[in-house]
């Protein structure tokens, strides 16, 4: 019944890896996107936007993604049929990166000295351009290391999509194990495979701190 | 959108969700308190150990850190038995949640400790402080005000990340909502209150903390 762990096993586990990358980078990019525009809401001179900026943070950052998953999940029963678990998992996770994203940004923002903004109006410019031209491109340089820094957060979160059904490598792992029953082997390996995936990014948001971290001093 | 809401099935069992409410705090606290033990442990080891222990608390850490906590529970609680360590799916839970907390812990503590710096415990002595008033007023003290606020935030994520112990059917809110999901079939709803239910602990928690902060630190700050 049971068949011992393969090399083919340890194939299907590696395959898997690309299902887990792609969902990382669909729930980047919305995320990034998303995170953007709560960032410049977060920090908007209109205090409605502030607000709402706020709340949206602490709704995502305040209960578990666990949590989210189930309501994108569940919640498209109410619209009727089914939803296919990539999709959840897709916006689920793109939702909650925006938080992150827009509540990581929003730091690196507010880090940029405010007599910034005073010679950007001293010099003409309305609020669009100082922080098109002025602030934002300087803040992004202070931002490249905790973004990779989330994306390490963000590849270990899409596991939870195994939870729903989405084969990435966690449930690629369930699998094999079902058939392997070596849970200990299987899922040593399925962890080093998230290493692999996440330690060059943590050594590199490492390495990008001691390089532009210091830089707008 | 043709549904009709119907919350009175989580009102008719809300003792079941008070109950799962109050195991997800009794775990994320005990985890959380066993888990800085390991991360002074940890910090101890790092910043005074030889060599070896270094390199072993990095390795910890760092395995730890670069992993979902999901794989670490499936190993701990699946993987374990098979090598002949035995538990319940709680006590997987809680260990999972120990070693998981534990790293974050460590790498916080440590740097709380590297923040002092030598000279400061050399002007206290040289201020003719006892060595013990050095360790509590130059050391303690100020570590704990310095690191107080991340652990804190480390303990809304843990409690958050707690929810998937659900997996393993360890019994907490999540496990809970899903008993009453399984039995109902109202998941929507079961859900946003358990969602709503997570998102007041955090609140409550985080104000508690930052009430603590003010009323312990801040003020002695200014004496």
């Amino acid at each position: 019944m049971f068949h011992h762990f393969g090399t083919n096993d340890f194939l299907f586990l590696v395959a898997a890896i690309r299902w887990t990358l792609a969902l990382s980078a669909i729930a980047f990019i919305g995320g990034g996107i998303g995170g953007l525009v709560v960032a410049l809401a977060r920090t908007a001179p209109l205090a409605p936007l502030r607000l709402a900026a706020t709340g949206y943070i602490q709704l995502f950052q305040g209960t578990p993604l666990l949590m989210q998953l189930f309501l994108v999940f569940f919640g498209a029963n109410m619209f009727g049929g089914r939803i296919d678990p990539l999709i959840a998992a897709a916006i689920a996770l793109t939702l909650n990166a925006a938080a992150f994203l827009g509540e990581i940004w929003r730091g690196c923002i507010e880090a940029i000295p405010r007599g910034q903004w005073e010679a950007a109006t001293a010099l003409g410019l309305r609020y669009p351009a100082a922080m098109r031209d002025i602030v934002l491109p300087q803040a992004a340089r202070i931002a490249v290391a905790p973004t990779v820094g989330f994306l390490v957060l963000l590849v270990k979160s899409t596991s939870l999509a195994s939870i729903i059904g989405f084969v990435e490598i966690t449930r690629a792992g369930q699998i094999i194990n079902n058939a392997t029953f070596q849970p200990f082997l299987v899922f040593s390996v399925v962890a080093v495979l998230y290493f692999a995936l996440c330690w060059p990014l943590s050594l590199l948001s490492r390495h990008l701190e001691t390089r532009f971290g210091t830089v707008s001093r | 959108m043709n549904y009709t809401f119907h919350f009175g099935v989580v009102w008719d069992d809300w003792h079941a969700l008070a109950w799962g409410t109050w195991l997800t705090i009794q775990l994320s606290a005990s985890a959380m308190v066993l888990g800085l033990l390991v991360a002074i442990a940890g910090a101890l080891g790092k910043t005074m150990g030889p060599k070896p222990v270094r390199w072993l608390v990095d390795a910890y850490v760092e395995a730890i850190r670069n992993t979902p906590f999901l794989v670490q529970l499936f190993l701990i609680f699946f993987g374990l038995p098979a090598a002949g360590l035995r538990m319940s799916a709680n006590e997987a839970a809680l260990f999972a949640m120990v070693v998981n907390v534990g790293a974050y812990a460590t790498e916080i503590v440590r740097a709380g400790i590297e923040n002092i710096h030598r000279g400061q415990v050399e002007a206290g002595l040289a201020l003719g402080l006892r060595p013990l008033q050095v360790f509590r007023y130059v050391i303690l003290f100020p570590a704990l005000q310095t690191i107080y606020p991340a652990l804190c935030s480390q303990f809304i994520l843990l409690m958050l990340s707690s929810s998937v112990v659900s997996t393993i059917s360890a019994q907490e809110l999540t496990a809970a909502a899903n008993d009453l999901q399984s039995r109902t079939f109202r998941s929507f709803e079961i859900y946003i209150v358990v969602t709503a239910i997570y998102l007041a602990l955090s609140l409550a928690f985080s104000g508690t903390f930052a009430a603590i902060r003010r009323a312990v630190f801040v003020e002695t700050g200014k004496r």
